[in-house]
């Protein structure tokens, strides 16, 4: 197997006594978008930097394209960085600000001169080479930052929470813009966001991290089905957890039983799982159907509707069942359908259902 | 990564010796033994003893601190209502002259200001009668009106960091502007305020020209005694008198700033506190 | 707790409370600054076109006079004395000025990179002198310049070792001399140059010194990119704080200074007191505030650009 393009090596980083980040390995892939996932303090800011060269790793070794960067500062690392401020010079134009890189590497000025128009035609923003930072938008600047870091065509480029700061309309229009900039030009990126919308729709595959560690690393459908832990599990997307017990297992399914759903439930079989083994159950809301009619099926559940909300396309439920807990159902508003034929409203008696394979099975 | 600016601190260094050098080698020949001040003639206490049984030395210090007391009281008061007026009162009449006239006395040498005064008091008693002898109120006058543009200046920049919101809430729940300004504005930039009182204070007691020039018989200040005896030459009872104010004024300075760095600590220790509360 | 009594303000307390206030506020302190500083600003332009005489006091208008003599303005030009006075001040105060720069930089750019426990301290290293009697600090170096000083007879040692016998000295010729006057002038103004220019770095934003950096440019370059083009409103801050007092500075050119080539503020006083010709001294003030108006008009346009930014 190749090499792979960045390989993260035991890489540890402690603060005086206070340890960011804890024997972080992975592998990065040459033209991937890679995600960093996670919550304030996770260390995902921290393992940034230490790629970027402004903090070096206390313990572990980082490698980009064969080579060893342990003690190769920040400015002869063919790495460059969006920052999350965007940090433009403010009192250079946004051609001189996009050109500034370009200082350092043997071309002409004519050949610059290509090169940094070459660049604000790739985010659009020519007519405004000759703005200073303060007279263009946001989302403007922002697209300065990116044909910065993009000018002096880097190995790989760190985004540091790049759509945090834009409103809900300009964060589509961004996320779309930026992974057909990434398609076009090839760099690898790495993004560290704690947006998990984000990470999802612009990474090939994430990295979840928490308290400094790596919790789980795949592609968007990996970790979203099938998180590896109670902590993946809630931390991305939405999920009811439960109790259970597993009773027996066979070839392909296993028997569950869970106290709150009032009995036992038929799960898709993992490997590892033992009768008598204390699991979790997760349930995404997606996967639960909900109807006034008692459906066939393996996993059926009784309860009654104690809060809706309609959106209008789609609808939330939460469910009391008997044992008193409260599950989330999602539902898409499939049919059309008014006030009397809808198809569960406040109070109503419901049964749930959910196919085997949707059953995740937790064992931390 | 971390970058130790090395050179950075070697000027630093160079920069405080620089700055001290010559004040502790005043404080060390004040203890000089010998009259001629820069040759060592052993160690002695004897220009503290003649200090302080010195009737010129004290009388030109109370006179001094007087005339700073009331002065730096004065332009306190009128420094903070001028740095409010230019701070609230956007536009009113003659507002540019204004600006100019709380600007210029900063950066205006001072022979001018000292000789501007001096004429303005002469012609005032050829025209009017008063004053008719010079000493201790026109140069309280004349310090009044030099030191109220320093507080003007330090009032005026913290009113413009200072919160609006609050003032608006308190006239929105039925105070008065001028209840405002001494319910809520006031207190909050008394820091501001008291930091103004005290550098009027200090350029008072310090000043040298003006006070030259406005002055008159019998009224000799601190500085204005320093000033004849320093002229004709540097002298050991200078270097004592001189050691006293660096070590009143150090520990004055020192402790303003233990004061400030204690009431920080415990303003961001009662921050954290609420802080957490809130989890 | 007052009742709120909105509508039963009499017609004293209305007007007080709209306007009265407001006036008393502004015009307080407007007019004190009037009769004190603007008028007597206005007595020297008027005295420097009167004529002396030998009365009390010294100076006369109309009658035998002319209204307005002009002599006093033209011997500015003509006399030798003042253009060599305010050649000197200005070459002493720029020099000045230039070495409190590239002293004080460095000073204010290192205290923004030390730790903040360290930071507290040194500030306060830095303010003390300037709250300890000027007078006295230009006297502290009075003592090191003197010719039996150790710090003179120290320097006088190093000289003698590097020179050759011929132009060995007793003594260094510190005192009473422009050189004297210049780092005195930078002893005593350097805080001036310092806290604007703290004032001014502390404010930047770390992160473009960082984004630089992730674009290939190394510490030096940084500080030439980004960290100086960002810090000229301190610098003309400093600068002008610094320059335009010390041409008119008047201590320590008298204490310290070469009494053959005075400087512009000893002329004043000296014309005005020992040879009692206010016109006269008048004039050069007035010239004096002149040549002043350029740098002091640059001082205030950027003080009130970074009051607005500030906001």
């Amino acid at each position: 197997m190749p090499d792979p393009f960045i390989r993260i090596e035991g890489v540890s980083k402690s603060f005086g006594t206070f340890q960011a980040v804890r024997d972080v390995s992975l592998t990065v892939a040459r033209g991937e978008i890679f995600a960093l996932l996670g919550g304030s303090g996770c260390g995902k800011t921290t393992l940034l930097r230490m790629l970027a060269g402004f903090e070096d790793p206390t313990e572990g070794r980082i490698f980009l394209d064969g080579q060893d960067m342990t003690g190769v500062p920040p400015w002869e690392r063919p790495v460059h960085m969006m920052f999350q401020s965007y940090a433009l010079f403010p009192h250079m134009t946004v051609e001189r600000n996009v050109g500034y890189g370009l200082k350092h590497d043997a071309m002409t000025r004519a050949q610059r001169a290509d090169r940094v128009r070459e660049m604000l035609d790739l985010v659009q923003l020519i007519p405004f080479a000759h703005r200073k930072p303060h007279q263009i938008s946001g989302g403007q600047r922002q697209r300065v930052a990116l044909a910065r870091a993009l000018a002096r065509q880097p190995k790989l480029l760190l985004l540091d929470e790049p759509l945090a700061a834009l409103d809900k309309k300009l964060r589509e229009q961004t996320q779309f813009e930026l992974m057909s900039i990434q398609e076009r030009t090839g760099v690898t990126f790495i993004v560290v966001t704690h947006d998990q919308e984000e990470a999802m729709t612009l990474a090939d595959r994430i990295a979840v991290m928490d308290k400094g560690q790596v919790k789980q690393i795949g592609p968007p459908t990996e970790v979203y089905e099938y998180p590896n832990s109670r902590f993946v599990a809630g931390f991305i997307g939405s999920i009811t957890t439960f109790d259970a017990v597993v009773q027996s297992v066979s070839a392909d399914t296993a028997q569950v039983d869970v106290p709150a759903l009032g009995g036992r439930i038929t799960a898709r079989a993992m490997p590892g799982l033992t009768a008598g083994q204390s699991v979790t159950l997760a349930l995404r809301p997606e996967k639960l159907a909900i109807s006034r009619h008692r459906p066939e099926g393996a996993n059926v559940i009784a309860g009654v509707v104690k809060d809706l909300a309609y959106f209008g396309k789609d609808s939330l439920y939460r469910v009391t069942l008997p044992s008193g807990q409260l599950v989330a159902v999602h539902a898409v508003n499939a049919r059309r359908a008014g006030a009397a034929d809808r198809v569960a409203d406040w109070e109503d008696a419901v049964w749930l259902s959910f196919d085997p394979t949707s059953a995740i099975l937790l064992v931390d | 990564m971390n970058r130790r600016p090395v050179f950075l601190i070697t000027v630093l260094c160079f920069g405080f010796a620089f700055f001290y050098i010559p004040i502790l080698s005043m404080m060390v020949y004040s203890f000089n033994g010998s009259r001629l001040a820069t040759v060592w003639g052993g160690f002695s206490t004897k220009w503290y003893v003649s200090l302080f049984s010195n009737k010129q030395v004290g009388a030109a210090l109370i006179l001094s601190l007087q005339i700073a007391l009331l002065s730096a009281t004065v332009a306190t008061i009128l420094g903070t209502m001028s740095g409010i007026a230019l701070a609230r009162f956007r536009k009113f009449r003659g507002r540019t002259l204004f600006s100019g006239l709380v600007t210029a006395p900063l950066i205006m040498p001072e022979v001018i200001t000292g000789i501007s005064s001096l004429m303005l008091f002469i012609l005032m008693a050829e025209w009017i009668g008063w004053p008719g002898q010079r000493g201790f109120t026109t140069i309280t006058l004349a310090h009044i009106t030099f030191s109220m543009v320093f507080v003007t200046t330090v009032v005026h920049s913290r009113m413009v960091q200072a919160d609006r919101a609050i003032e608006e809430a308190a006239m929105d729940l039925g105070s008065r502007p001028w209840q405002v300004m001494f319910d809520v504005t006031l207190p909050v930039i008394s820091p501001a305020i008291l930091s103004g009182w005290l550098l009027a204070f200090t350029i008072s007691l310090d000043d040298v020209v003006i006070t030259s020039f406005t002055t008159g018989p019998g009224n000799t200040t601190l500085p204005l005694l320093i000033w004849s005896k320093v002229k004709l030459g540097v002298t050991p009872d200078i270097n004592a008198l001189a050691t006293l104010t660096v070590i009143v004024v150090g520990t004055g300075v020192a402790l303003a700033g233990f004061i400030l760095n204690r009431a920080e600590k415990r303003r961001e220790a009662d921050r954290r506190l609420a802080y957490r509360a809130n989890d | 707790m007052k009742a709120r009594s909105t509508s039963h303000d009499g017609r004293f307390a209305r007007w007080f409370n709209r306007t009265g206030w407001a006036q008393l506020v502004i015009g307080l302190p407007y007019i004190w600054l009037v009769l004190l500083f603007l008028i007597p600003f206005l007595i020297v332009l008027a005295m420097s076109v009167a004529t002396r005489t030998p009365t009390a006091p010294p100076f006369g208008y109309g009658g035998e006079n002319p209204v307005i003599n002009l002599t006093g303005y033209a011997r500015l030009f003509t006399d030798d004395l003042y253009i060599r006075a305010f050649t000197t001040s200005v070459t002493n105060a720029a020099g000045a000025t230039v070495l409190c720069l590239l002293l004080g930089f460095p000073m204010a750019l290192a205290l923004t990179r030390v730790s903040t426990s360290w930071r507290q301290i040194l500030l306060m290293l830095v303010i003390l002198p300037f709250w300890t009697s000027f007078l006295l600090r230009v006297y502290a170096w009075m003592g090191l310049m003197g010719s039996n000083s150790w710090f003179n007879r120290m320097l006088t040692g190093w000289y003698n070792a590097v020179v050759p016998e011929e132009w060995a000295l007793r003594a260094l010729p510190l005192m009473h001399s422009n050189f004297a006057v210049v780092l005195v002038t930078v002893y005593t103004y350097l805080p001036f140059m310092i806290l604007p220019l703290y004032a001014n770095l502390e404010r930047l934003d770390p992160v473009l010194d960082e984004a630089a950096m992730d674009l290939g440019s190394r510490p030096l370059r940084v500080f030439w990119d980004i960290t100086l083009p960002q810090s000229i409103p301190g610098i003309i801050a400093g600068g002008l704080l610094v320059f335009i007092p010390a041409a008119g500075e008047l201590v320590i050119p008298t204490l310290v200074g070469d009494a053959g080539s005075p400087m512009i503020g000893r002329v004043i006083a000296d014309e005005f007191s020992s040879a009692r010709d206010w016109p006269m001294a008048s004039s050069v003030a007035v010239a004096l505030l002149v040549l002043m108006v350029g740098p002091m008009m640059i001082y205030s346009h950027y003080q009130s650009r970074s009051d607005g930014g500030a906001r």
